[in-house]
Formats: structure tokens, C-alpha cells, sequence
């Protein structure tokens, strides 16, 4: 035996992560109503009216971490950024739902905020469940029972090498997929 | 040149912008012809720029627009907006500041979003510029950030929805109503991900075509085109390229007879929750909104002056106008049509968003309804959560005023022999 320090085979205990269960059609104002946009309430305050209308307990028992799953056309209306980052404020660990509204997509993606589509796992939790999520294998298991997720894009995970897809730009000077100007 | 047979507008536009063919399902990196950039969200776009290096490519192509909360209705705001002209000043973007009016009006008078152009906007409702075959599509502040530095954005080239209008629309049914229609048959994510291309509004007003297209995303779309006329006021300035080619190939066509619609309604709290506008008659209405970018252009206020002219408004009911833009105000001015809303009992606010946010100038109380021409009626979207909003065209905008309960006008059902408990005769007291 080398002389080396015995490696710990056993996986790295996964955090516990609440489940947030919401239904069809979440829109950008139920996540964060408009008359609470940072720019009117101010850049340290606006994350804690994240669902005020929709799930007002929200802000203050989600924990870092937390999963949001929801069911169709999640995020629709607004482009407005600053209800992603509301929710990146909260530290929500990822959002799934069964699909998203397109602009809305694009801001977590480019906020870092891992978004799956699938359409069994949200049918199959339910709210306050705890449940442990392997996201880079896309693997989510609620004691024992497993569900898996497809993972994003290729594109999006050259971004998502870098950090996020403004890491990459401020890294390359260019965006992910253009080729090296000459 | 590129070979652009047989494809749609969206993909023919993203082509030209692209330097080579593109499908629907490509992937590309764009020239970016026009950012806008809103209030709400310059702060968060000004400091994403300030993290990427503080460049602004073509600082031309990149214009600000204070509509979102105009004037300033705190000090928090007051405090954002200054730092949003100094930061425009400093980096010679243009600016349009209060009271010149609603983002995607502005770019449409100022001829800055033009056929042909892809037009990014901090605002999901940039699909309005494809009423001038504009590829107009919303983003957030990182991605508008990313093309004001880099002159680029990345998309994927959309699959487009075929709207196929056909017949000949009721003298009293409006864009809007057709608006909502679609949105309604669609739902709101039957366009999701797709471009719409709007057949049988080539030769609509401006106006109406501003109102279809604005609308297209509430059925998710990420553009929405009207083809150019070949005889329309838009002449010369459409490139030879844009147009519709018979052999594009569609993901989907919608047929739409527009021959027996009625006016549609949009109930809480989902805008796809459609339905004919006189099943509502007994629902009362405290406050009644005229504006928006869907429906705040000189077109409307003639509709709904029309109805208002001579009479007015319910006792207990407030009516609200605000102008899309200064030009539309100057206009109404000039030809007689705010004088005669104001004799009617409308008070009016700044050209700008307006109340369609719940964030000044006619937020709602819990228990209270609105009836609005915008085109949200999202939970706790105007104000409190225990409020209601309902959307409509001017024209049931106007009659729901003069009667304080929802009303259709009742002319717009004439020839409709089954009428309606909703369609009485807009005049006080004869309800």
C-alpha cells in the first residue's frame, strides 16, 4: 500500500433541497411583481418580494439551494432580468420545469441559474418535498427514488465551462460557438 | 449574395444579418442593427456593460428610452433615472427621456426599427416591431448588455407559426380583438420559440398591425412579423429580399376567419383566458385604462373619442388615457380628439407605460377591477393582488367607461341578431 492517504470512495454527502411545487403558466410578475423591481425599491431589497403575491412565505423560508418546479410555459411575460436575479439573491439552486418561456430561459441561463426541462419529474414531486440533486449528472433522488433530467445544450455548456456565458465573452471576446476572428 | 429561396421572413432576416443561409433550428451569432434599452433595467444593463469593460461597439445603434416609470415616481427612482442620462450622455447614446413616450412607439416613429432590421429590446414586447417587418424580439439585461459591447447576440433561428387571417373583418372589430383571438387559439406558449408571420394584415394601418404583432408574445413568440405590403406608406424603405416566399415551409398555420369575430375580452389572470367580451356585462368597473404599446396610438383614442364624444363617463368610474408618445399626444391635440375625451370625464397621464405595471399613475386597490387596452392581466399586475384586470380593446374600453360596468358597444354586434346581455346602448342610464 502506497503511501498515500486512503481516498474517501464514498460520494460527498448531497445537500438536502426543499422542493418549491408551482403549477402551469408561473409568469414573471408572479416571481417578481413589478412595482418591486430593484430599481424602485432598491438593489438590496427587491429579492424579498420573490412570490409576494404568489407564495408571500416565500422569500423568507426558501434556503439556499431550494429547487423551484413548476409545469408549462414557466416564467412567461416580462423580460424584465431582475426576477431571476431575485431569485439568484435567494440562492435558489435550479429551476425545473416541464418547459419555459423563451427570454426568461436566457436569463437564468446568463445568470447561472440551471434550468431543466422534463416532463415526468415535475409530475412525480410534490411540494415541501427534500430531495438530494447530483446537477451535474442531472440526477435527482427523494429517498432513494430516482428521476433523471436531460442536460443543457452543448452550446450552453461551453458557456457554462467558463462560468456563465459572460464569463466566456469576457474570456474569449467572442461568443460561444463564433469562430477566433483572424 | 446569400441564397434566401425558400425561407421565412425570421429566417431570411437572420440570414442577411448572419452572412449565410440559415434554418430554423441553426443556431447563429447576429449583427445587432438596434439595442434598446428601457429604465427599469438600464442600471442592470449599464453595469453588466461596466463588467465586460465598459465597451460600446456602435454606441449609435444603442438607444435609451425613460417610459417604464415616467416621471419618476420615488426617490429611489429619480435616483436611477439621473444615473441612466449621465451614463447615455458619457457613451453618446440616444436618448429619449420622459414624457416622449412608449419605447417601441418611439423606435417605430423614429424610424429606427425598420423592415428588414433585427431589433434587440430590454422589453418582451419588441415584438412590435414586426409590424414593420422588423425582427423585434425581448431579451434581459445580460443578453442586451452582451450586443451593446459586442455590436452581436447569439439566437436560434425560430421555426415560424403561420397566422393565416382571412375574410373580412367587422367594421367594429378590432386589431386587438383579433389579437386577443389568436393569442387565445395559439394559448400563451403555443408560439414559444417561434417566429409568427402574420398573413392578411399586410395592408392594415400601422396601428392595428402595431397592436397584432405587440401581442405575439403573449403566445410566447419571440418575433412577430407582418410582411411588408408592396404599396404600403413604408415604400422604398423595404429591402427587395423581404418577401414572403411561397415555398417557406411553416412548423405550423393557424386559419383565421375573421368574418363572424366579435369583440374579445381577456379575463384575470391569464391573457390567453379569452372570450367574447359581451359575456362580462355584469361585471362593475372602477377604473378604465387607456394606453399602452398595444393600444395608446392617435387610432385609438379616435376609437374610443368616437364613442365617448357628446357623453359621459360613469359616475364612480375613472377613465385613464395615456398617449403611447408625444407625437401621439400632439396629434390628438391638434385634431380636437383630447379635447373631446376630457369633455367626457378622462384624465391623462404621461406619454409612457403608464399604470400597465402597477407601478404609478392608477394602481389598483384589493377588490378592484380595471379594465384595460393592455396586454397583461397578471395577478397583482396593476397593483394589488386582489384586484382585477380585464383586457380589451378602445373601442369596449371607451363603452365600459361611459357605462361602468363591461360594455359592447352596442353597434359592433349589429347584424348579430342573437346580441347579447352585454351589448347595450353606451349612454349613461340606459343601462
Amino acid at each position: 500500500m502506497p503511501d498515500v492517504p486512503t481516498m474517501n470512495i464514498e460520494e460527498p454527502r448531497l445537500q438536502q433541497r426543499r422542493v418549491w411545487l408551482f403549477g402551469d403558466a408561473v409568469n414573471t410578475d408572479d416571481i417578481l411583481p413589478g412595482k418591486y423591481a430593484p430599481f424602485m425599491v432598491g438593489e438590496d431589497r427587491f429579492h424579498r418580494f420573490a412570490f409576494a403575491h404568489l407564495r408571500p412565505e416565500f422569500a423568507a423560508e426558501v434556503r439556499p439551494g431550494d429547487l423551484l418546479v413548476g409545469g408549462r410555459n414557466w416564467g412567461l411575460g416580462s423580460s424584465r432580468e431582475y426576477a431571476v436575479q431575485a431569485l439568484k439573491e435567494l440562492e435558489v439552486g435550479a429551476v425545473i420545469a416541464r418547459s419555459f418561456a423563451r427570454i426568461h430561459f436566457r436569463n437564468l441561463l446568463n445568470l447561472g441559474i440551471p434550468a431543466f426541462t422534463s416532463d415526468t419529474v415535475p409530475a412525480g414531486l410534490a411540494d415541501g418535498d427534500l430531495v438530494e440533486f447530483d446537477m451535474a449528472r442531472g440526477v435527482l433522488t427523494r429517498s432513494g427514488e430516482r428521476f433523471e433530467l436531460d442536460p443543457p445544450p452543448i452550446f450552453l455548456q461551453e458557456a457554462l465551462a467558463e462560468g456563465s456565458i459572460l464569463d466566456y465573452y469576457r474570456k474569449h471576446r467572442r461568443l460561444p460557438g463564433e469562430k477566433p476572428a483572424s | 449574395m446569400i441564397d434566401l429561396r425558400g425561407l421565412t421572413l425570421a429566417e431570411k432576416i437572420l440570414s442577411v444579418k448572419a452572412a449565410r443561409r440559415l434554418r430554423a433550428g441553426d443556431l447563429a451569432v447576429v449583427e445587432v442593427d438596434q439595442v434598446m434599452v428601457v429604465d427599469s433595467v438600464a442600471p442592470a444593463v449599464m453595469r453588466v456593460i461596466d463588467r465586460l469593460g465598459g465597451e460600446i461597439r456602435h454606441p449609435e445603434r444603442v438607444t435609451v428610452v425613460v417610459d417604464h416609470v415616467s416621471p419618476a415616481s420615488n426617490v429611489e427612482v429619480a435616483t436611477s433615472q439621473k444615473s441612466v442620462r449621465e451614463y447615455a450622455r458619457r457613451h453618446g447614446l440616444r436618448l429619449f427621456d420622459v414624457g416622449r413616450g412608449i419605447c417601441h412607439q418611439v423606435l417605430i416613429e423614429e424610424g429606427l426599427a425598420r423592415p428588414g432590421t433585427l431589433v434587440l429590446g430590454a422589453d418582451s414586447h419588441s415584438t412590435t416591431y414586426g409590424a414593420v417587418c422588423a425582427f423585434g424580439t425581448g431579451m434581459g439585461a445580460t443578453d442586451i448588455a452582451l450586443a451593446a459591447t459586442s455590436g452581436r447576440t447569439w439566437l436560434r433561428v425560430p421555426a415560424t407559426v403561420r397566422v393565416s387571417l382571412q375574410g373580412r373583418r367587422p367594421s367594429a372589430v378590432g386589431a386587438k380583438d383579433v389579437a386577443l383571438e389568436v393569442v387565445r387559439r395559439l394559448g400563451a406558449d403555443g408560439a414559444t420559440y417561434a417566429a409568427i408571420e402574420y398573413h392578411g394584415a399586410e395592408a392594415w394601418p400601422l396601428s392595428e398591425r402595431m397592436t397584432l404583432a405587440n401581442m405575439g408574445v403573449e403566445a410566447g413568440a419571440k418575433c412577430a412579423l407582418v410582411p411588408p405590403a408592396p404599396t404600403s406608406e413604408q415604400g422604398s424603405d423595404v429591402p427587395e429580399w423581404l418577401r414572403v416566399d411561397q415555398e417557406a415551409e411553416y412548423a405550423s398555420v393557424l386559419e383565421l376567419d375573421l368574418t363572424m369575430l366579435t369583440p374579445r375580452l381577456a379575463a384575470p389572470a391569464q391573457v390567453d383566458n379569452v372570450h367574447g367580451a359581451d359575456e362580462f356585462s355584469e361585471i362593475r368597473v372602477d377604473q378604465v385604462f387607456i394606453g399602452t404599446c398595444t393600444n395608446g396610438r392617435l387610432d385609438d383614442l379616435h376609437v374610443a373619442a368616437d364613442i365617448l364624444r357628446g357623453r359621459r363617463v360613469a359616475e364612480g368610474t375613472r377613465l385613464l388615457i395615456v398617449p403611447a408618445s408625444s407625437e401621439v399626444l400632439q396629434a390628438a391635440v391638434d385634431d380636437g380628439t383630447m379635447a373631446t375625451l376630457l369633455a367626457a370625464g378622462a384624465t391623462f397621464g404621461t406619454p409612457g407605460c403608464g399604470p400597465c405595471m402597477g407601478r404609478h399613475m392608477g394602481v389598483l386597490a384589493p377588490g378592484e377591477v380595471c379594465l384595460s387596452t393592455g396586454n397583461r392581466n397578471f395577478l397583482g399586475r396593476m397593483g394589488s393582488p386582489d384586484a382585477s384586470v380585464y383586457l380589451a380593446g378602445p373601442a369596449v374600453a371607451a363603452a365600459t367607461a361611459l357605462n361602468g360596468r363591461i360594455t359592447v358597444p352596442a353597434e359592433t354586434l349589429a347584424g348579430n341578431e342573437t346580441g347579447g346581455s352585454g351589448t347595450v346602448e353606451p349612454v349613461i342610464g340606459h343601462a
